[in-house]
């Protein structure tokens, strides 16, 4: 590890290509076609590219912006920066520009990667406000032919650019690889900014290759593994597993061919390495349910049969626990043949090794779905600023409600308040400019706060509950965790998204967005005609269905010693689905929650007031920028709730 | 983003045309003409004649009375297949698509007028034909990379909402690469969305390929956004041509369209 050929990732790529020159390093379809570069060419390209940037003007220390989709030259723009110790700066790609200003002004980016027309559309709107800006260099051409700015520049210019360099001074790009220092910052990634504006979170090349070194011995990666990116290159996850990994362990990465083409990209390529967030399981499972109601009767049957074997011994047998009666294996050996394997292969998940999923806890049932049909799905923990390395559970070793246990390398302790501090190599330099945001997080100790509550159990896996600060009280003086609640509702299928509200009340209430595909299916079954999403919202039946899935919750939340308080007793069915262009999501969709609570009072007040309804207005912004209103008046409901089960026995 | 597009020549020239069906005068002694490159659009209340225009122009339909000057070459009538292989491509109002067909197929149907190989030789799959395949297949990924289509290539049509159907018609129309497309109302039933979407291929279409468009459309918002002159016509005649600005002003059209005290 501590070699000098590998203590970079410029010069872990000059290593990869020396190693493996002829072995894929990444795949983009293009015009149908699935397009291949291997370590060699991309090394090639990546330095011709460098060049390109220096010639430019692009020079040590300078930060470079990244914004666009995964595709192979905005990765390789990455690796160029870092060639010429510069530092990328990736961003949101469906961030609007006034978002984007922030980043752009506080990073004081010079130079900009973007993908397409629109991403310089953004930038040319906002350019006047960042004086810093100069170079805006774009991938894709079309639709750039009339825009005659000449500070803006196509990528395919900027490599014969970077060629023309490399022929008049061969040795200048080695000699700027040598240069880099380990210890140098390698890429500044933004915090979501759930809390307040977003912080650049400084990674060292040390750190992140410490992070993602640890995940590949964990797992065994190899230069065989495939996997698929086609999450946000500015999400620490993606960077981790997409680029981290990839140099790494030298295995190939591969970019679908637009942001709606991912199933069937997945199908095509059948990754042996898989990361997504749970939302993207919780969809596919979603989808493959109303697929199966829509099958025949046959299928149907068949499906659900052997869904309850694999709910019976399937995560067992891929456990390889000895447990499991003989019986049971045979009819799983079946399903395998007749459900699990067909199953797998549509999700395109037939060749997955290991399967990773974060950034927000997954339902028990869905998680064990999955591993069930023989999916070895299994939950990590981290951070931005602990370049997503802490917690890993092993394999054989799955636990549906924790985390894992500490990668080897990283300390772990929880803190007074629950909360659980983290101290590692694998941990940031600081925030960008923000030495009291730094210190504020990273104690004496050198331990950093995560801001996340938990607690180990009896095995030493950590189990997550809550963000320590939105861990509250309830007026009986019960632990409240909000978070908790909402992602116990969002577990059900028909539920899209849960906002609790309780802290310093005497009962909790929630808002739900109902989800519109599995709920619209569900009311297509039922003739039941509705106009959009405003409309079946407030139906009759869907309420009806909503409370259900609430009262099972609130019965299962009976049984929890610690939270059997948080029953939800009232709720009302948002007339809107929330939305990060209306502020009420963050880009990686987690809820804002003082911020909806601020923007909805009249609604919280009406759920504590004990109404029956209120009238709400709001405004909303659709896609183009235009705005609008949605009216509604909403019901409220209330729910059955049960005594304290555990109690008793507690007592 | 228009200014740097060359209008060139009259391309198209149509002479008092007239249409009747039986008694019912469709068009009546109709004059304009299409220069190469530009975006012209037909307006007019219901009935006014616009499809019967378009049909005119590409030969489903013979006027009675009449000159067509197409590059040069002057015509009585037009034929269809004579006008689609000179390079007229066109989408109808009610969506004509082979619906069990995938979006791919469909495209590929574009082509037919380019295939060289004959029936025997495309059964077989071998050589000339196998070649000649690809070549068309590479045709068509650069229109559905064009439309943004990606994700459907594979669905049968049938299955896709309308706005994605008018898409996938439009890349048909493309597929032949046509020098002049008519478009009968390619936004009629989208949404402002889907309509902003179609605004902005339409124009890519013009300023990328250069092909001159000729469109009908109700949304006075966006004919008066892309095109560069507009035809008003009412009651199967001619009342108004001009650049929009003159047409929004014209006194006829203002009482073709808001009606008028007699």
């Amino acid at each position: 590890m501590s070699e000098r050929s590998t203590d970079t990732f410029p010069r872990l790529l000059l290593h990869q290509a020396a190693v493996r020159p002829d072995q894929p390093a990444m795949r983009e379809k293009d015009l149908g076609i699935w397009q291949s570069w291997t370590w060699g060419q991309v090394c090639e390209e990546v330095r011709a590219f460098a060049c390109g940037l220096a010639e430019l003007g692009f020079k040590r220390g300078d930060n470079l912006a990244i914004i666009g989709d995964n595709r192979p030259r905005l990765y390789w723009a990455m690796a160029a920066a870092q060639c010429l110790g510069g530092v990328p700066v990736p961003m949101y790609q469906d961030a609007v520009a006034q978002e984007l200003l922030f980043v752009l002004q506080d990073a004081e980016i010079k130079f900009a990667v973007v993908e397409d027309q629109e991403q310089v559309d953004k930038l040319l709107e906002i350019k006047e406000h960042c004086p810093m800006l100069q170079h805006i260099l774009y991938d894709e051409p079309r639709g750039m032919r009339h825009y005659d700015q000449p500070f803006l520049h196509g990528l395919d210019g900027v490599q014969d650019l970077g060629r023309t360099r490399m022929r008049d001074h061969p040795d200048f790009i080695d000699a700027e690889i040598a240069r880099g220092n380990p210890d140098d910052v390698a890429i500044m990634l933004y915090t979501s900014g759930t809390t307040g504006k977003p912080k650049g979170v400084c990674q060292t090349h040390a750190a992140f290759i410490v992070a993602a070194q640890s995940g590949v011995d964990f797992d065994s990666l190899g230069p065989q593994d495939d996997i698929l990116s086609y999450l946000p290159m500015a999400w620490v996850g993606d960077h981790l597993f997409s680029y981290g990994q990839a140099l790494v362990a030298g295995f190939t990465i591969n970019c679908p061919e637009s942001g709606d083409t991912v199933m069937t990209d997945l199908r095509e390529i059948g990754p042996t390495y898989y990361f997504a967030p749970p939302r993207v399981f919780e969809n596919l499972l979603t989808q493959v349910m109303i697929r199966m109601e829509d099958a025949s009767a046959i299928k149907r049957g068949m499906f659900h049969y052997f869904m309850e074997v694999a709910r019976r011994c399937g995560s067992e047998i891929l456990d390889n626990r000895k447990d499991v009666p003989t019986g049971d294996r045979l009819l799983y050996a079946l399903g395998q043949l007749c459900v699990y394997g067909p199953l797998r292969n549509v999700l395109g998940m037939s060749r997955i090794r290991v399967a990773y999923t974060a950034g927000a806890a997954i339902g028990p049932d869905l998680f064990r779905f999955y591993r069930s049909i023989g999916i070895n799905l299994k939950q990590l923990y981290g951070s931005t600023e602990t370049c997503a390395a802490v917690c890993l559970q092993p394999d054989g070793q799955i636990k549906f409600d924790s985390v894992g246990k500490p990668v080897p390398g990283v300390e772990v302790k929880i803190g007074d308040k629950g909360e659980v501090m983290v101290k590692s190599k694998a941990m940031l330099k600081g925030y960008y400019k923000r030495p009291d945001a730094t210190a504020e997080s990273i104690d004496d100790q050198g331990y950093f706060h995560t801001g996340d509550a938990g607690f180990f159990d009896e095995d030493g896996h950590l189990k997550i509950i809550d963000r320590a600060k939105d861990v509250g009280k309830m007026a009986s003086g019960a632990i409240y965790a909000p978070n908790y609640i909402a992602n116990k509702l969002k577990f059900f299928s028909h539920i899209k998204e849960a906002v609790a509200f309780g802290d310093g009340r005497d009962k909790v209430c929630a808002f739900i967005n109902i989800d519109m595909g599995a709920v619209g299916n569900w009311a297509e079954r039922r003739n039941i005609a509705y106009s959009g999403y405003t409309d079946l919202a407030q139906r009759e039946e869907v309420y009806q269905l909503i409370c259900e899935c609430l009262e099972k919750a609130n019965a299962e939340l009976s049984h929890d010693a610690m939270l059997c308080d948080s029953q939800v007793h009232r709720f009302l069915i948002l007339h809107k689905e929330l939305d990060p262009d209306d502020d009420e999501l963050t880009r990686t969709r987690k809820v804002r929650r003082n911020f909806v609570a601020e923007k909805y009072a009249v609604l919280i007040d009406a759920l504590y007031q004990g109404k029956a309804s209120q009238f709400i207005e709001t405004l909303v912004k659709f896609e183009d920028g235009r705005s609008g209103n949605v009216s509604a008046d909403l019901r409220i409901m209330e729910v059955k709730t049960f005594p304290p089960q555990s109690a008793k026995k507690a007592a | 983003m228009s200014d740097h597009r060359k209008i060139g020549e009259v391309i198209l020239n149509l002479e008092g045309i007239s249409l009747s069906f039986g008694g019912v005068k469709a068009l009546q002694n109709i004059s304009f003409n299409v220069r190469e490159h530009e975006v012209r659009a037909i307006i007019g209340p219901n009935g006014a004649g616009k499809s019967s225009m378009l049909n005119v122009i590409n030969g489903v339909y013979h006027p009675q009375e009449g000159v067509i000057t197409f590059h040069g070459e002057k015509r009585h009538n037009m034929d269809t297949h004579a006008a689609a292989a000179q390079g007229i491509g066109r989408t109808f109002q009610n969506i004509a698509l082979f619906k069990g067909m995938s979006v791919l197929d469909n495209l590929m149907t574009g082509r037919n007028l380019k295939m060289k190989c004959n029936f025997l030789q495309q059964a077989m799959y071998w050589g000339p034909a196998q070649r000649e395949e690809l070549l068309h297949r590479k045709k068509i990924e650069e229109v559905i990379d064009f439309l943004e289509i990606e994700h459907i290539r594979k669905t049968p049509v049938g299955r896709l909402p309308y706005g994605l159907q008018k898409r996938v018609e439009l890349g048909r129309a493309l597929a032949a690469e046509p020098s002049m497309l008519l478009l009968d109302e390619p936004m009629a039933g989208m949404n402002v969305e889907e309509k902003q979407d179609m605004c902005r291929f339409i124009l890519d279409v013009n300023d990328e390929f250069g092909t001159t468009i000729v469109l009908i459309e109700h949304d006075m918002g966006v004919v008066m956004d892309i095109s560069d002159r507009v035809v008003v016509l009412d009651y199967g005649r001619k009342i108004a041509d001009g650049t929009p600005d003159e047409v929004k002003n014209n006194r006829a059209v203002i009482d073709a369209y808001l009606g008028v005290a007699h």
